[in-house]
């Protein structure tokens, strides 16, 4: 059994999580809160430049060949970090859409662009309130040329490419990938502003349909690829959470000792480790499964999407309530986390959509 | 990543499967043991003659030293063992304990001399251990313990009551530690001893559980007589050689009991509410996905242990997770497919309720997995303080003398 991560892959989250920590400090997330800038280009640069935004595209396509447990890697720090900039808009989404569903044209021509950061890209699934749900999907591709609206779209205001779901004239769902020059689209105002959100109103908009095939399922598929390297940055900023809470226990003093030596804050951090420990473990898996191309992937995924929400939101909310009434402010970075949890646990569905194709996973798997 | 064993460990797994396939019958297809009673004398005999057949093909005491029958295994190869007994119907029970904590306890501090006498005993299964640490007034808090023992010649004499004691009905020797000095601080005046449990003054009287079952013992001391020779480390050292036994509970790699999430996709298939499955109500799948998401993490959590085991590295107070989780998961779990049942989900008669009474004999033995080898509140406290660094409690009793700590009227 060698369930871990190997000793180089260790090395890149150690640097990276060095790297973080001095370039990607909280000051850097909270000019993007704070609305002086929609994400940080200088880190989304240094990002490009280290060949993360890169790491599990093929050498091939100009990508650093790292694969996918690297990704992963990279994940968990960027997380852990709350980095404004549009990572898993790009890498998870945009990058994975053009390797799982485009033709060899469209991968030489994008993902080179895209690995050396000059191409910013988003996922446009959503058309207003709800789950994924192929009976939602509303927005038209005619004759190349793409009609509909689309909101929330995460980082869609400062993306280059846009990979769109719609419909083409016989119905049928697929992805199509727009450039968003000249693209009407609007900033929304969100509970996370570290990263940018925006309205794209398509109007005729020339678009190129990725690949031959299409389907709902390719857009199922990738949203569980999506979702495990979605569940790192949870589980990285799970960790953050309680690493911060854990200090403040320690320093703070209340009734002539340290908050952290009563039980009632001991108890809910040991509650918040668990449940990290518990969606760590499931993300490992989902690394694996990634990794390996496994069949086991959706499952995989579903299972540590619904254990990753849990821990963020677990661990974020009691991180607040940890620190009491200091962190119910702005200064404090406590809801920084609180913000990006709530963001990254409905950004591909929320919990509800999860648990239940996560059952429904287990039928199919029964059934065989 | 991957799942596979190293080539020594596939060899030693292909070893016990053919041990295994020639010796038990495969559990698939037979219906869950659900231990409702106690062991009975067919039990123990099937036990040892288990027990007895394991260590003739030197699977019993694995990581134990060659000149005691053991064959110096990493934990692993214990582990690679488990996993695989697992898949087969086997008699448990009667020796975890014994081989578990008490025999390791006695190679860390027994003498050359009684290490010959007791260990291959045990081994076999021919001599059966129990552990007596728990008391009325020291079970969270065992350095609370009073049980005393008096120096008279060459012998200490007991007076006072274990409780909890798993098995003591069938041991034939014990461990126990004892207050030799109530005049220091409570975990300065402890003594450890090895005893046999058949000594004049023992009395052993069974515990009626909540389920049912008496698998717990209370055990009287009156005037036990026991040689200073049968002391396991220094006079006042008992609470250090304690915590060597408590270590040895840890290295287990916490079992799945059930019914797990899988008995209760099962059960939701099969019940029906509203007209239909229970499967395709919303409710019930949100409950289902959350407990096999938590399964599911445990899983991966033990298979991060073992790959840790796997590399020689020791588990530490990380691994408190495992009960922790499971134990409340199994309570939480039984309640909620007797719930599904309706009002028959009260009735226990295995030919008559879904899963053979699985989730009802759950749901009554369940409390004690929450409780027994360190509570959920104790396992919480070694996480926050142990693993997280969190400050201890401050202990009122610490720096007092053990006749000067308050003691409530219990």
């Amino acid at each position: 059994m060698n369930f871990d991560f190997s000793d180089d892959l260790k090395q890149l989250r150690d640097e990276a999580r060095r790297f973080l920590s001095e370039q990607a400090t909280p000051a850097v997330a909270r000019r993007a809160l704070d609305e002086q800038e929609r994400y940080s280009a200088e880190l989304w640069r240094a990002m490009a430049e280290m060949g993360w935004i890169g790491a599990a595209i093929p050498e091939d396509y100009g990508g650093a060949g790292l694969g996918y447990e690297g990704l992963c890697v990279l994940a968990e720090e960027i997380g852990r970090a709350v980095a404004p900039v549009p990572f898993a808009s790009t890498a998870y989404l945009a990058a994975e859409a053009i390797l799982l569903a485009g033709s060899e044209a469209q991968k030489r021509e994008w993902l080179p662009r895209i690995a050396e950061g000059s191409v910013i890209g988003c996922f446009a699934l959503s058309e207003g309130t709800g789950n994924p749900d192929p009976r939602t999907i509303c927005a038209r591709a005619v004759g190349g040329r793409l009609s509909g609206v689309k909101y929330p779209v995460t980082d869609g205001g400062i993306a280059d490419i846009a990979i769109v779901v719609a419909r083409d004239e016989a119905g049928q769902i697929a992805l199509y990938l727009t450039p968003l020059a000249g693209v009407a689209r609007s900033d929304l105002k969100t509970i996370d502003s570290t990263h940018n959100h925006a309205r794209l109103d398509l109007d005729g908009t020339a678009a190129e349909k990725l690949g031959a095939a299409g389907g709902w399922d390719q857009v199922q598929r990738l949203l569980d690829r999506a979702a495990v390297l979605i569940a790192f940055e949870q589980v990285g900023g799970s960790d953050a959470c309680l690493q911060m809470a854990r200090a403040y226990a320690q320093e703070r003093y209340a009734f002539g000792r340290p908050i952290g030596s009563f039980q009632a804050i001991k108890h809910k951090l040991a509650d918040v480790y668990v449940a990290l420990e518990l969606a760590r473990s499931n993300a490992y898996y989902g690394a694996w499964a990634l990794a390996a191309d496994a069949s086991e992937l959706p499952l995989a995924a579903a299972t540590v999407r619904v254990s990753a929400t849990e821990a963020y939101h677990l661990a974020s909310k009691e991180n607040i309530q940890t620190h009491g009434g200091i962190g119910f402010t702005w200064q404090v970075d406590c809801h920084l986390f609180y913000r990006r949890a709530k963001h990254l646990g409905t950004t591909l569905g929320g919990a509800p959509f999860w648990k239940d194709r996560l059952v429904s996973l287990i039928e199919t798997r029964n059934a065989a | 990543m991957d799942f596979n064993d190293t080539p020594e460990e596939a060899t030693f797994r292909a070893e016990v499967r053919a041990f295994l396939q020639a010796n038990a019958q495969p559990k698939a297809g037979t219906r869950p043991v659900l231990r409702q009673s106690g062991i009975d004398a067919e039990g123990v005999r099937r036990c040892k003659e288990w027990q007895a057949k394991k260590a003739d093909a030197g699977f019993a005491g694995l990581t134990w030293p060659k000149q005691f029958g053991g064959r110096e295994a990493s934990p692993i190869m214990q582990v690679i063992y488990n996993q695989e007994e697992d898949n087969y119907v086997v008699p448990k029970g009667l020796y975890e304990i014994g081989l578990g904590m008490c025999i390791p306890t006695m190679m860390a501090y027994a003498k050359p001399e009684q290490l010959d006498r007791y260990v291959k005993p045990a081994l076999r299964g021919e001599e059966v251990w129990c552990q007596l640490f728990s008391e009325p007034a020291g079970g969270s808090d065992l350095a609370a313990l009073r049980t005393r023992a008096e120096r008279d010649g060459d012998d200490w004499v007991i007076n006072g009551q274990k409780i909890w004691t798993s098995g003591a009905h069938l041991s034939d020797f014990g461990i126990i530690v004892v207050r030799t000095d109530p005049n220091v601080p409570k975990h300065e005046g402890l003594t450890f001893f090895f005893l046999d449990m058949k000594s004049p003054g023992i009395e052993i009287r069974p515990i009626h559980q909540m389920s049912g079952a008496r698998h717990f013992n209370e055990v009287f001391f009156t005037d036990v007589r026991v040689p200073d020779a049968q002391r396991l480390g220094a006079v006042g050292q008992g609470w250090k050689v304690s915590l060597t036994t408590l270590m040895n509970e840890r290295l287990a790699v916490g079992d799945v009991q059930r019914p797990d999430v899988d008995d209760l996709v099962e059960l939701a298939r099969t019940v029906r509410l509203d007209g239909q499955p229970a499967i395709r109500n919303g409710a019930v799948r949100e409950r289902i996905a959350e407990w096999y998401a938590r399964s599911q993490g445990l899983k991966f959590t033990r298979f991060r242990t073992i790959t840790a085991l796997s590399r020689g590295e020791t588990p530490g107070p990380e691994n408190s997770i495992h009960k922790l989780v499971n134990a409340s998961k199994l309570q939480d779990i039984a309640s909620y497919g007797i719930d599904l049942m309706g009002e028959a989900g009260i009735v226990m008669d295995e030919d008559l309720v879904e899963a053979y009474g699985m989730f009802q004999a759950a749901l009554l033995s369940s409390p004690s997995s929450r409780i027994a080898g360190g509570s959920d509140e104790i396992l919480r406290n070694i996480i926050a303080e142990r693993v997280l660094g969190l400050p201890g409690d401050i202990r009122v009793d610490k720096s007092v003398p053990f006749n000067k700590v308050p003691s409530g009227n219990r």
